[in-house]
């Protein structure tokens, strides 16, 4: 059945899922749906490069990061120093005690900007930073832990605990980092004002591109003889060791490919949403994502992206209907998707491709999400 | 003491556990094109020995040198990529991978992480596939899932991955575990055949299959060799009788 | 250091050490189970601290009985008990619904079990409301007494650490001189041996895991004593119980107990020259630096591969 997911997924079948995923995000999407709730789906893609980071890590590597959320969070972090020093110059922030820095960092009593914040000055080097913080995190991580042959539930508690590590100190240095509210009031990118109607529908774009070229990077990964070498790897690590490769190596890579396309989305949800904070950063977010992954069907990057999708049409629908149910549903979600559906929505796709048309049922939900979501209630819900 | 004219020369080779010597100043040389047949009781250090030359075990003292290169501080990447190969006790194949996959996997190019990226699947490649594939008579099953394949196929096909490498030394580990006393014979050509050239150092307790492959046959005991040299020699041997009666 | 006199320093060292004996004793609670658990059966259970607040939320509900029918004094013995028994009832439920399904997949036993804390979680805000609630404590868990001028231990602390040490020996005996404590090791072993020499492994399985649940509710009983209880409060302690359990070696017991002991001192006693949150930031950030030098944990017994 594996094998025949992947012949699904990939080839002549993949292009056609990947041209049908675009057509919905591209055309159909913007086409159909307001810009708030456009703007919502842009939200959800932003979530679904760490979906599809970790079928590369999780799905196909059998490597389960529970850590995810902080290299998302990270890459939104990066992006959001920039934007909110640009929202700092000395004119609008004349009525600070030390004008020209950041609001928060006025209130914490700080005088001048801290050594880090100053390459954010800078959108060239705003934007390798996004690349390159969260990948060096994950090289340290991935060469201390994967050099030792630390695999399996270890790596997940471990990383888990570096994810809580972070989001508290991020919350706790409220100085550097504007700590439990994030980096806020974010308005312009070289001037640009991201808030605009035209903005929005460009940003929207971008990142929607942006997903299908992480897209096209991981297929290319899971289709070279890398990709093959991940599945073996999974499947009986020590064999690939006694074939001459040096398994850590490849385990260092593609978690740093992980972290560096998680890091991406985040940099497109800050300059999306127009804020970042530590709530996307800790154990739970990262846990989620993991799920919008095992949805969708951890071994299908096609399918990451709908489980990414679904389970957020469902949490926007049933968190504003019946919030005590939602997470009723989301531990049933955990717990059935483990139990009875292993493969996701990929593999129960395969198994009823004929019986069971797919789509139909998409715009079916699309029409539900349609109606039930409420301007306000979203707004309250996303802003700190 | 040099050793020049041995692909393996293991010597004074001893590995402890907690004070508990599973093998113990162990000496053992292996000639070019030579297959050799280690025997010897449950717990004798077979597989001990095995785990020391592939690196999956570091030595507590002593040297292993193959083509004079000492092997006992190399990680077992290098190993494998110095020439040497090893079969695992229980098959261990891709169960998810076609046999072409897993074969193809095995191919000793693009080993590094960039290498891999960028490995292309040249002609040269699938011929060499078919080739080993045709050697382990699994030729029909290449495009079949790993995990379908019969316990007696699964062991050739670990035996091809190996063979892909070209390895100079290639250990097996009860390569005939499980088999049927056909696929026995069949395994018996095949390591006969593949012996023509490069070493083979086989584990092994079934002794009908021992007298069809072995060149030279080595008898551990308690982590300490009892006896060596050709099968009727060591058949003959008191000693081994005395601690392998029954066999 | 940090303008206090050298007295007040080890003053403050005292108070705080002995402030650290409770969360020490809480985390050792928590640990105990997870570490029969995790230790002993390799499954993750992310819904640990939701089973530590079963035995909370039992002890809350037991005290509000116990106010009206007047027997404040007396209840919390029964309370621990009935702590136990709840977590362990509940965790044999869960390892026939769930766990034993996954036992083959520990990856998805983690995500699995943390659909489960969810789903508990939900369950304690829909029963006792999203705010925290907190216990009748009995009058002699109250006050403290004081060696000296400036220094003052919380008599509740003395009663939590007194019953996490009578735990841990009751747990080492089962664990290492019982005849159940020598099946549960058969199993965790070699469990297809153990099936042939007549144990019934699945039997074992299902008690040991309640067992790590019921201690998890002893737990949560004493967790009554020095906090207030949320829907939440479970998964507050969870990574701490997991590092405290890698930390000492998943399945060596005394591990478990110094690592537990370490990592409460660390994190009361920096908090209080630090921040609270950046003393939390201090301790986890070297337990993941020693543990990425030593992954098997300070106490890991050596094992021939």
């Amino acid at each position: 059945m594996k094998v025949l997911s992947e012949k699904l997924f990939g080839g002549k079948q993949g292009a056609i899922g990947l041209a049908i995923l675009s057509l919905l995000l591209f055309v159909v999407f913007p086409l159909w749906l307001d810009l708030f709730r456009l703007g919502l789906i842009g939200k959800y893609v932003t979530y679904a490069f760490v979906a599809i980071s970790l079928v590369l890590l999780w799905g196909n590597g059998g490597i389960l990061s529970l850590g995810q959320g902080m290299f998302f969070g990270l890459g939104g972090y990066c992006m959001a120093m920039f934007l909110k020093l640009e929202a700092s110059d000395p004119i609008s922030t004349k009525i600070q005690t030390t004008p020209g820095i950041p609001d928060f960092m006025d209130w914490n009593q700080l005088t001048a900007l801290p050594w880090f914040w100053e390459p954010f000055k800078s959108l060239t080097l705003t934007i390798l930073l996004v690349l390159i913080v969260p990948t060096l995190l994950a090289f340290i991580i991935g060469f201390a832990m994967f050099k030792r042959r630390v695999g399996g539930v270890y790596f997940a508690i471990i990383t888990q605990a570096i994810a809580l590590i972070l989001s508290i100190l991020i919350v706790g240095q409220q100085g550097y980092t504007g700590g439990v509210n994030g980096i806020t009031d974010l308005k312009t990118m070289l001037g640009w004002d991201i808030r605009t109607d035209s903005a929005k529908y460009i940003l929207y774009f971008a990142n929607a591109g942006l997903l299908i070229a992480c897209m096209l990077l991981a297929r290319y990964i899971l289709t070279s003889k890398f990709g093959m070498l991940l599945l073996a790897m999974r499947d009986k690590e020590e064999r690939v060791r006694f074939s001459g490769y040096d398994v850590s190596n490849f385990k260092i890579f593609i978690f740093c490919i992980a972290a560096m396309i998680s890091a991406i989305g985040g940099a497109m949800f800050t300059l999306q949403i127009g804020f970042m904070s530590p709530s996307f950063v800790g154990i739970v977010p990262s846990i989620e994502m993991v799920i919008f992954a095992a949805v969708g069907g951890r071994m299908s990057l096609i399918g990451a992206v709908y489980g990414t999708l679904l389970v957020n049409f469902g949490k926007t629908m049933f968190s504003e209907t019946y919030p005590e149910l939602w997470l009723f549903l989301m531990g049933g979600l955990f717990i059935a998707v483990v139990m009875f559906f292993p493969d996701g929505l990929a593999g129960v796709y395969e198994k009823y491709a004929t019986k069971f048309n797919l789509t139909g049922k998409l715009s079916k939900l699309m029409i539900k999400f349609n109606k039930s979501a409420s301007v306000t209630d979203e707004l309250v819900g996303e802003k700190p | 003491m040099s050793s020049t004219d041995f692909v393996l020369a293991i010597e004074d080779l001893t590995v402890s556990f907690d004070g508990f010597k599973a093998v113990d100043a162990l000496n053992m040389y292996i000639d070019n094109n030579e297959l050799r047949v280690v025997i010897g009781p449950n717990g004798a250090g077979k597989t001990t020995v095995l785990d020391l030359i592939c690196g999956k075990t570091k030595s507590t003292s002593g040297s292993i040198k193959f083509k004079n290169k000492e092997l006992t501080k190399l990680p077992e990447h290098e190993i494998v990529r110095a020439g040497v190969g090893r079969k695992f006790q229980t098959p261990s194949i891709y169960e998810n991978l076609t046999v072409y996959q897993n074969l193809e996997v095995s191919y000793p190019v693009g080993r590094s992480v960039w290498g891999s990226l960028t490995f292309k699947r040249t002609p040269e490649v699938i011929e060499q596939v078919h080739k080993i594939a045709a050697e382990v008579l699994l030729t029909e099953q290449l495009q079949m899932e790993a995990a379908l394949l019969s316990h007696g196929q699964k062991q050739w096909l670990e035996i091809g991955m190996l063979l892909m490498q070209d390895p100079e030394l290639l250990m097996l580990d009860e390569p005939v575990a499980g088999m049927s006393a056909k696929e026995r014979d069949q395994t018996a050509d095949l390591l006969n055949r593949i012996c023509k050239n490069r070493s083979v150092l086989v584990i092994e307790h079934d002794m009908e299959f021992v007298k069809k492959i072995a060149h030279k046959v080595t008898v551990l005991h308690q982590g300490k060799i009892l006896a060596e040299g050709p099968m009727e020699k060591v058949q003959a041997d008191e000693k081994v009788i005395e601690v392998y009666l029954g066999h | 250091m940090f303008g206090y006199s050298m007295e007040e320093v080890g003053n403050i060292v005292v108070m705080q050490g002995f402030s650290g004996l409770s969360l020490f004793s809480v985390l050792l609670l928590m640990a105990l189970g997870l570490a029969i658990i995790f230790g002993q059966m390799g499954v993750i259970n992310m819904a640990h601290g939701e089973f530590m607040a079963v035995g909370a939320y039992t002890t809350v509900f037991l005290s509000k009985i116990a106010v009206s029918y007047d027997i404040v004094n007396s209840y919390f013995v029964f309370a621990i008990v009935a702590a136990f028994i709840l977590a362990f009832f509940i965790g044999y439920f869960i390892e026939f619904l769930l766990i034993r399904h996954l036992y083959k997949r520990p990856l998805d036993t983690l995500l699995a079990t943390w659909g489960l804390s969810l789903v508990m979680q939900q369950i304690f805000r829909s029963t006792f409301g999203a705010k925290e609630v907190s216990a009748e404590l009995p009058e002699w868990l109250l006050g403290s007494f004081k060696p000296t001028e400036d220094i003052d231990i919380p008599i509740n602390g003395v009663f939590v650490m007194g019953l996490a040490l009578i735990v841990t020996v009751g747990v080492y005996l089962f664990m290492y001189r019982s005849r159940w404590g020598l099946r549960v090791r058969a199993t965790m072993q070699n469990r297809v041996m153990a099936g042939a020499v007549g144990i019934n492994t699945k039997k074992v399985d299902r008690l040991t895991f309640a067992l790590g649940c019921g201690i998890a509710g002893v737990a949560g009983a004493a967790f009554t004593t020095i906090a207030s209880t949320g829907p939440t409060t479970g998964s507050l302690y969870i990574v701490d119980s997991f590092m405290v359990v890698v930390f000492g070696g998943a399945a060596s017991l005394m591990g478990t107990i110094a690592s537990a002991f370490g990592i409460a001192q660390a994190q009361s006693i920096l908090q209080f020259f630090m921040t609270s949150s950046m003393g939390k930031v201090a301790t986890l950030m070297t337990i993941v630096i020693i543990l990425m030098m030593r992954p098997e944990g300070l106490f890991a017994s050596k094992v021939r591969k």
